[in-house]
């Protein structure tokens, strides 16, 4: 099957090395939790995994097109 | 025994009373709220003879305790029309504890048309005429009295605003670095004025200090409180980082973030004025990224932001301010926005409803979208000098709404909603309806969970959950603004479990008191219902509870989200 394009978005201290967006490619049924460790971080640092501006579990299966956005535990008001 | 300091301005005397019994155990919130529940009028005008305006330290302000320095400034609200309580950090707080004053309370209105100023120090409270001040700004009150009765003095002004008594004007307090924090919401800066004092210099010279009854015990439970702050991500990295401002980007992805005065929920200027872009443009300039709002801060999360020569130009640089002119009225360039800050500072308006002001006069085309300059020249120009459209401004976004016949105009009884939309992040729309304060995010911060995954999820779009949700938490919050506290201490309360049980250790050891889990939840039960009641004696009904009509029609992107709770389901809030 055809690889799927996810765009991927990192926020805060995410960013340093890495990106603020990037578009990669992934198998088809590739979860949220297959991208975040590949991107080197540990599943303890997520505070917020947003699929489409909506809150995503990690096991999510991602789809063609789809954004995926990452921020570590962070907090205002 | 602490004491409460009483100012009366229309007989211009003051005297020096004994805490009644039943104030003796409320602080902050609690007791400005019980103050004014008790003293004023519901019905009255809140800038005439009747009204009051109250301050009073938090129960654990002035002790060694993490982030226990805010003072309550409490009255009837000219905004609301309803009560008002509204804290801020800066020395006050910690210097009133120290002299031992449980409260200050300013009653009546001086006859005649002079000005005048209040001095507070270990021997009470004296009323002196004032001219020179008069008319100056915020910066320029607390340098000529900083020169005048020292670096340590402690100053509560208004500025021209409050001078001429808007009702976006907030109060201002020196904080440590002789910079400006504020009583922001509601107009308390017009109450002050209409009792015509322009400031109230403290000294705590020769003050007794803090007696605490267990002082061990105080150590221990202050230990683990400090370290359950520092040990929470969000209160011992995000916030110190980059402030509130990260918010930016998080309610951006969520489609949360009001954009063009409440049209859409993103912004595609949002990586402009994100956090993530101040703490570096912060770094770079060679400014502070982490700067605390009083003494005994272990947060930090306020900033000192320098301008492109590398000159101070704003601090307490929040994301609701940033919001408010960013987003909500498309401005993309984070210097016009620090500077209109600082404008706002020195003038002494609450930026958050300044800010969502300028955003329903831009829709009514008083200025264009996105226009910087033009903000920060009307507020110099015109709200400064007190123009016939800079007192429309200066009065709200419900006043300017009304003056120019806009119909989107986002208030909640009569206060400018903040930055979060109540359709995408449902949990706040409740907040922002039932809170007797007005529209206030801070009275129920549901985004904590909502959005930021802190005490548990509940999701932001769906109906279910967020009643109880904000229920809980403005129950939590009412309490925790009666201990002192800073609102920030809720994301470790939230999680983690030795955070809460060290904060009520510390009130028993302060005060040989037994206090449960159960009183301090019924703490705030009781300060949310007595407030309750003043706004209904006062005359607001449950319809008062409601968001602005456009909101259950008109959806906002990117979820298409449309507010839809009915109005059984608002008022069931009240069920406790």
């Amino acid at each position: 099957m055809a690889p799927i394009t996810v765009t991927i978005k990192l926020f805060a201290h995410f960013r340093h090395g890495r990106f603020k967006e990037a578009d990669h490619q992934f198998p088809p049924g590739t979860a949220c939790r297959d991208v975040i460790l590949g991107l080197g971080f540990r599943l303890g640092e997520m505070g917020i995994v947003m699929v489409n501006g909506q809150h995503a579990p990690l096991d999510h299966p991602l789809s063609e097109r789809d954004t995926l956005a990452l921020f570590p535990l962070v907090g205002g008001g | 025994m602490d004491k409460i300091l009483r100012v009366n301005m229309t007989d211009l005397t003051t005297r020096v009373e004994e805490t009644p019994a039943e104030w003796a155990g409320l602080g902050g919130r609690a007791l400005t709220s019980t103050i004014v529940a008790k003293e004023v009028p519901p019905a009255c005008h809140a800038l005439g003879p009747h009204n009051k305006l109250v301050f009073a330290p938090g129960l654990l302000s002035g002790t060694a305790a993490s982030n226990s320095g805010r003072l309550s400034a409490g009255a009837k609200s000219p905004l609301t029309g309803g009560i008002k309580e509204s804290n801020v950090g800066g020395t006050a707080a910690q210097m009133f504890a120290r002299l031992g004053i449980k409260a200050l309370i300013v009653e009546g209105v001086p006859p005649g048309e002079g000005w005048y100023a209040l001095k507070v120090g270990k021997d009470g409270v004296t009323i002196e005429e004032e001219r020179g001040l008069l008319g100056l700004g915020n910066f320029a009150v607390i340098d000529a009295l900083q020169a005048l009765l020292g670096k340590k003095t402690g100053v509560i002004a208004i500025g021209p605003a409050g001078e001429m008594k808007l009702t976006s004007a907030n109060i201002s307090v020196k904080d440590p670095s002789g910079k400006i924090r504020s009583h922001g919401r509601g107009g308390l800066g017009a109450v002050m004025g209409s009792k015509r004092i322009k400031f109230i210099a403290i000294d705590d010279e020769g003050a007794p200090g803090i007696q605490i009854a267990d002082p061990e015990a105080f150590k221990a439970a202050s230990c683990v409180f400090t370290k359950a702050l520092m040990d929470h991500p969000v209160s011992g990295q995000g916030l110190p980082t980059y402030g509130t401002n990260v918010l930016v980007n998080i309610l951006h992805e969520a489609g949360g973030l009001p954009t063009r005065n409440f049209t859409h929920g993103q912004f595609d200027g949002h990586e402009q004025i994100c956090g993530e872009t101040m703490h570096d443009t912060i770094v770079a300039r060679g400014g502070k990224p982490r700067h605390g709002c009083h003494a005994g801060c272990v947060i930090q999360c306020s900033q000192v932001y320098h301008d492109k020569e590398g000159q101070y130009l704003t601090s307490g640089f929040e994301y609701e301010t940033i919001w408010g002119l960013g987003a909500n009225c498309l401005i993309k360039e984070l210097d016009d926005i620090a500077l209109a800050d600082s404008v706002m500072d020195d003038l002494g308006l609450d930026s958050i409803e300044t800010a969502v002001a300028f955003g329903v006069a831009m829709e009514a085309g008083i200025l264009p979208w996105g226009d910087g300059k033009e903000v920060v020249r009307i507020l110099r120009e015109e709200v400064g000098k007190g123009t016939a459209l800079g007192r429309v401004i200066g009065s709200g976004a419900g006043a300017v709404g009304r003056t120019y016949g806009v119909t989107r105009v986002p208030v909640v009884k009569n206060q400018a909603i903040p930055a979060y939309d109540p359709r995408s992040v449902k949990g706040i729309g409740i907040t922002y309806c039932t809170s007797p304060m007005g529209a206030d995010h801070t009275a129920g911060y549901t985004i904590a969970t909502n959005i930021l995954n802190v005490g548990g999820q509940v999701d932001p779009l769906k109906k279910e959950g967020q009643v109880e949700l904000s229920r809980n938490l403005q129950i939590a919050t009412a309490a925790v603004d009666s201990t002192g506290m800073c609102i920030f201490i809720a994301f470790p309360a939230l999680d983690i479990p030795e955070c809460l049980p060290a904060l009520i250790g510390m009130i028993n050891a302060r005060f040989g008191a037994k206090l449960t889990g159960e009183d301090v939840t019924g703490l705030g039960k009781s300060v949310l219902k007595l407030e309750r009641a003043f706004n209904l004696a006062a005359g607001l009904t449950s319809a008062d509870d409601r968001l602005p009509e456009f909101f259950c029609s008109d959806p906002v992107s990117p979820h298409q989200a449309v507010w839809d709770f009915t109005n059984e389901e608002i008022d069931a809030f009240w069920d406790f």
